[in-house]
């Protein structure tokens, strides 16, 4: 039983495991990036940076309702030109760790996008996301593009003809199909598709019966999201056969576990770094290693097992067996 | 070798969301700087920060000055501020938290000091410190006479603050850290805890450090999320917010790592 070798592979970029720090936290500067990474991380995702600085929405803007977290940050950056600076600082201290980074961007129109990316892709991060599902910009941006096949694939059409970086489509949830969405951005030249962004959510004080959010709406991340980010892997996953880092609520190696085996490759944290901090990586992927280690199971082995059907013989008519018996006899296969 | 202070993870997140209280009373401290006082208690220690919310205005974080009831030593500085202010008795007010890490007491004899604001979340500590039968001097500096915050406070607690301003207006005249130079040379507490500007903490560091005297420094920053998510308040690495606003600079520790 010897220790499972986590490294998975995106876009022909190794990660040595497959925990990505998500895109919204840790990610505002070079020595928080660099912390997560040396606290375990498979590769790092800067916070989604624009054209134009924005400082995001007023306070409150992010608060813990117990089961998960509701925020309306507003996609706060410093614009791309010191989003570059910052992409460069970062990867030269991210490189020795053998970390990757992940820039990730915004735009408010689809021809923007292009923009962004082209000018993000002078700091040569190592994969370029693609935020086309923040929640909380709506009053800014309009509905995200991330709402219809049509302006999810018009997007990643506009940042591939900028750059030669591989591309991640960062999807949303709240959308009727994502499997024809996800098609739709991989036949426009996507390299991979992160999903979850958050979920959008709303709270309400009871003394005030005001939203708590200055935004007043926000987006749903944390142990709440789990179920819904597990969905749209397996939905996704189903649908195309590029990598999915999957992203929503994953606190522990079962959680991680799971996300591949719904059919991701890679399996982004955010919540959970707040939760814990930075030294969640490093207990997730020790739970991850363990229990592929007890099985004797690689993660390649486990990948998409959600999709299989587990098999049981026919029922034997005459006489009937036991279904305790029966189960203890029963050879089971995974799809 | 400055350390964020023990403790698991970024901090306890139990107290999620915003809860409402009423405002007590209002106490004016000096000429911009009221303590607004709430009718109940907040789970806090010294230098932890809650951030208190009126809706449809903004939220901003504030140390607690005192936990039971909850209070909090506020100057107006801005619209925010200047709104808490103008609450009266009965009138509500909301918080979370407490959030972030707080001083905690070393050995038997503690130098509190305060520049500026800095001042509030240490009569707090300072009851504390003397519950738990510490030694406790105070040292408060400020730009000017009417600036100078809570000496009233410590000097019911039975301690007598060591008093400097910039321009000699009360107390001793200059930097508290030039009045403290003496002091610590003389009788050197087992630990020194600090707020106020970044200027007088790193000076105090030094100062600490020179005598081999454990600094607490409690850092002041813009902090928006106040829970760690934002970044706003990234000091070297750590967010002010979650691993401190107390950092512990420890000069033995300084000496190992250099």
């Amino acid at each position: 039983m010897s220790k499972p070798d986590l490294a998975v592979s995106i876009a022909g970029l190794r990660l040595a495991n497959p925990l990505v720090l998500a895109s919204g936290i840790f990610g505002t500067h070079a020595s928080l990036m660099v912390r997560a990474a040396r606290a375990g991380a498979g590769a790092i995702t800067a916070k989604s940076a624009g054209t134009q600085p924005r400082s995001g929405h007023p306070n409150p803007s992010c608060v813990d309702f117990g089961g998960g977290l509701l925020n309306a940050i507003g996609l706060a950056n410093p614009g791309a030109a010191a989003e570059v600076a910052l992409l460069i600082e970062t990867r030269a201290q991210l490189a020795p760790l053998g970390v990757p980074l992940i820039a990730s961007i915004f735009a408010d129109r689809v021809e923007n996008f292009g923009r962004v990316a082209a000018q993000i892709a002078e700091a040569a991060p190592d994969l370029l996301e693609v935020n086309i599902s923040c929640p909380n910009v709506a009053s800014d941006f309009g509905e995200p593009f991330a709402g219809s096949p049509a302006t999810a694939a018009a997007v990643t059409a506009a940042v591939r003809k900028q750059v030669s970086v591989p591309i991640i489509i960062k999807l949303a949830p709240n959308v009727p199909d994502l499997g024809q969405i996800a098609r739709a951005v991989v036949d426009a030249g996507a390299d991979a598709i992160c999903a979850i962004n958050t979920m959008p959510g709303l709270l309400v004080d009871l003394e005030s019966g005001q939203p708590v959010l200055a935004n007043r709406t926000g987006g749903v991340s944390g142990a709440a999201l789990a179920p819904i980010a597990l969905y749209a892997v397996y939905q996704i996953s189903a649908a195309v056969d590029v990598p999915i880092i999957g992203t929503g609520g994953v606190s522990s190696g079962a959680d991680a576990l799971r996300m591949i085996m719904a059919g991701a490759t890679a399996v982004g944290v955010g919540s959970a770094v707040y939760r814990e901090g930075p030294a969640v990586f490093e207990r997730i992927a020790t739970e991850m290693a363990g229990w592929l280690a007890e099985r004797d199971l690689t993660l390649d082995q486990i990948r998409g097992r959600a999709h299989g059907r587990v098999l049981w013989p026919e029922a034997p008519s005459t006489p009937p067996v036991p279904h305790a018996a029966a189960r203890a006899t029963i050879p089971q296969e995974h799809g | 070798m400055i350390t964020a202070t023990s403790g698991g993870g970024l901090g306890d997140r139990s107290d999620g969301l915003p809860r409402p209280y009423r405002v007590a009373s209002l106490r004016q401290e000096n000429h911009r700087t009221r303590t607004v006082i709430l009718d109940g208690p907040v789970d806090a220690e010294p230098g932890q920060f809650c951030m208190l919310w009126l809706p449809g205005l903004d939220e901003k974080p504030f140390s607690v000055a005192a936990a039971s009831p909850a209070a909090f030593t506020i100057a107006a500085v801005g619209p925010f501020s200047r709104a808490v202010h103008a609450l009266a008795p009965g009138d509500r007010i909301w918080l979370r938290g407490p959030f972030g890490r707080p001083f905690q007491l070393q050995g038997r004899d503690a130098l509190l000091v305060g520049g500026g604001y800095g001042v509030a979340p240490l009569l707090l500590l300072a009851s504390r410190a003397l519950a738990a039968g510490h030694r406790v001097r105070v040292a408060i500096g400020a730009r000017g006479e009417g600036d100078l915050l809570l000496a009233d406070g410590f000097r019911q607690l039975g301690i007598d603050p060591i008093l400097t301003t910039d321009d000699g207006s009360q107390g001793q005249r200059g930097r508290v850290t030039e009045a403290l130079a003496p002091l610590m040379d003389a009788d050197p507490p087992d630990a020194l805890y600090a707020c106020g500007p970044h200027g007088m903490l790193a000076a105090l560091a030094d100062l600490a450090g020179k005598h081999r005297v454990p600094a607490q420094l409690s850092w002041e920053a813009y902090m928006r999320c106040g829970i760690g998510i934002c970044g706003s308040c990234e000091q070297d690495g750590l967010l002010l917010c979650a691993d401190g606003p107390v950092l512990v600079d420890d000069p033995v520790l300084r000496e190992e790592r250099s």
